[in-house]
């Protein structure tokens, strides 16, 4: 099994003290990439120092829950830094992943990015 | 359809399309898009096709992950079927099964923040009947579209 090249799956971009992340998968699926996507965020946690992370999925259209799994570690490393998780721009049908599961009530969800940028 | 597939629970038991993958996320992730092509080709619509697409994810990662253990030497077996009223899948791993009894309730408080444990939940909500064998090592699972009757 080759490994995929490590390209950048995150668009990143600082307003404010708040770092803004956008995603350039529209689809948050294989484990391959979430592993990869994993890194690349917790990296702005541990290495980069940020501590205010506005998630925005405006551009995805389908995530499975080791994605959610992602998220679930990126909050924790976030909380116990003492820093913040947002997410925003859910599209309905991802959102109701999160209704299921009940992660609904374990992140702060906004629905449009001035808002959750407003919220931190 | 291999000998080794667990049959005897299965209503029916043909599937007019059968993939072999060894524990390897990426073929799996070629099998969800060869469904998803089929699936529009049905002309499903977009919220059919995010939750087969999701369902069978979840179902091929278990079955990789925590069925075969991500061993190379195992591996996964699919069958499904595609008519205008239904999609219908079985998934077979080669490992010690399980008992999804047993899998904890993930939207309890206490675990929430565990970042695994929810693929059978959300398998469970997307299709219309989500079944295992005795062993667990196979899971079948079909899903009707609106306005179809279950035969």
């Amino acid at each position: 099994m080759s490994s995929p090249p490590r390209r950048r799956r995150l668009e990143v971009e600082d307003i404010g003290d708040v770092t803004v992340v956008n995603f350039t998968d529209r689809k948050i699926l294989d484990e391959q990439n979430i592993q990869i996507i994993g890194e690349q965020l917790f990296s702005l946690v541990d290495e980069m120092g940020r501590r205010k992370v506005l998630l925005n999925f405006g551009n995805v259209e389908y995530l499975s829950s080791a994605a959610l799994a992602k998220f679930i570690t990126l909050n924790k490393k976030l909380q116990k830094a003492e820093g913040r998780l947002i997410l925003c721009n859910i599209d309905p049908q991802i959102k109701e992943v999160f209704e299921i599961t009940k992660l609904n009530k374990l992140f702060t969800i906004h629905d449009e990015e001035q808002a959750a940028l407003q919220a931190f | 359809m291999t000998d080794e597939m667990d049959l005897k629970f299965l209503p029916g038991g043909k599937f007019s399309t059968k993939r072999v993958i060894p524990s390897d996320p990426a073929q799996a992730r070629d099998v969800q898009e060869e469904i998803e092509q089929a699936l529009r080709g049905h002309c499903y619509n977009d919220r059919e096709i995010f939750s087969i697409k999701l369902a069978v994810e979840e179902a091929l990662v278990n079955a990789i992950k925590h069925g075969n253990q991500l061993d190379p030497a195992k591996e996964v077996h699919i069958g499904y079927n595609i008519t205008p009223e239904r999609f219908e899948v079985i998934i077979s791993d080669e490992g010690a099964g399980f008992d999804p009894r047993e899998v904890p309730d993930p939207t309890a408080v206490e675990n929430l923040e565990r970042p695994s444990g929810r693929g059978l939940m959300l398998m469970k909500h997307y299709m219309t009947l989500v079944n295992y064998s005795e062993t667990g090592n196979t899971v079948y699972m079909y899903k009707l579209r609106n306005g179809a009757k279950s035969t």
